[in-house]
């Protein structure tokens, strides 16, 4: 908690910063496109979103999996606060695209391989939330929500290979070394960072509040207990 | 700034990150202060950490 509340203030600010950079320079600092003219500069929004939409993922899943395996304590914490947070840039992911999609394919949504399969990442992470709000037990729901994340990672590199394996409307991945001009490559990396910073802090404080839930629970249960003790207590005299 | 004929899509698509981004911080900071208060209200009715006590 004490670390965490030192580096919170740092990760934020370099969010910040990095994305107001990075918004600069994705409006006016970089070129319009030679096809898609205007609208690659949802590329910059785009991209980061879809970036963190996997490796948030990934994060439930390593930390689900300290869960099962090591019995973190914190790995449940992590895993529990770094769900909303996913499924909210998974949705911007899909909206930025299909916004994207409309102008430069004629259409909002198309049934192709990318963008089902991270409509059911979407699916994947409502589900974990749903999972967990369901089960009163705080143990059990914690074992059984990472069960399900360790399952839905097989969805992660369908995303992936998605425009490799099947013949999408999607344009394959946007790469940050080779396939994007250094003009746009720039912009690009630096809002990714941004993003990535931002997801941090944001996680980081969404720990320590599911931290401070744990303890006042925990508080609750105690004085519940303490009262029934006295109760019995003076029963018994 | 002329974003050419498509405009309002790169308008909206940044909007609604943005208006994301805000509302998920500001039910952080929210969160954060609620669980702060309930632990305040229960310490105040004496009623300590068990971890608390050994220290």
């Amino acid at each position: 908690m004490e670390l965490s509340s030192r580096l919170l203030p740092w990760v934020s600010a370099a969010a910040a910063a990095l994305l107001l950079y990075g918004v600069f320079l994705a409006f006016f600092a970089s070129p319009a496109d030679y096809q898609q003219g205007e609208t690659v500069r949802i590329m910059y929004i785009h991209v980061p979103c879809a970036w963190l939409s996997m490796m948030i993922y990934s994060l439930i899943a390593i930390s689900s999996f300290g869960l099962l395996v090591f019995r973190h304590p914190l790995a449940d914490v992590s895993a529990k606060a770094a769900a909303p947070l996913g499924a909210a840039f998974t949705f911007l992911a899909l909206l930025t695209g299909s916004l994207w999609g409309k102008p430069m394919w004629g259409t909002y949504w198309v049934w192709d391989a990318r963008l089902t399969s991270v409509l059911l990442l979407f699916f994947l992470y409502l589900g974990l939330i749903a999972l967990r709000s369901a089960l009163e037990e705080e143990a059990t729901a914690a074992k059984l929500t990472a069960v399900l994340a360790l399952v839905g990672v097989t969805i992660l590199p369908v995303i992936k290979f998605s425009v490799e394996w099947w013949n999408t409307l999607h344009q394959p991945s946007t790469g940050f070394t080779a396939t994007v001009d250094p003009s746009m490559r720039w912009p690009l990396l630096v809002m990714a960072l941004g993003f990535t910073l931002l997801f941090f802090a944001m996680h980081l404080k969404a720990m320590q509040n599911e931290v401070l839930r744990r303890r006042v629970k925990a508080m609750r249960v105690q004085a519940i207990a303490g009262r029934d003790r006295l109760s019995a207590h003076g029963a018994a005299e | 700034m002329d974003l050419g004929p498509h405009a309002a899509f790169i308008w909206v698509s940044y909007a609604a990150v943005l208006v994301t981004v805000a509302a998920l911080i500001v039910w952080l900071i929210a969160d954060g202060r609620k669980q702060i208060a309930d632990l305040k209200a229960l310490e105040t009715r004496g009623i300590r950490r068990r971890s608390a006590h050994t220290e």
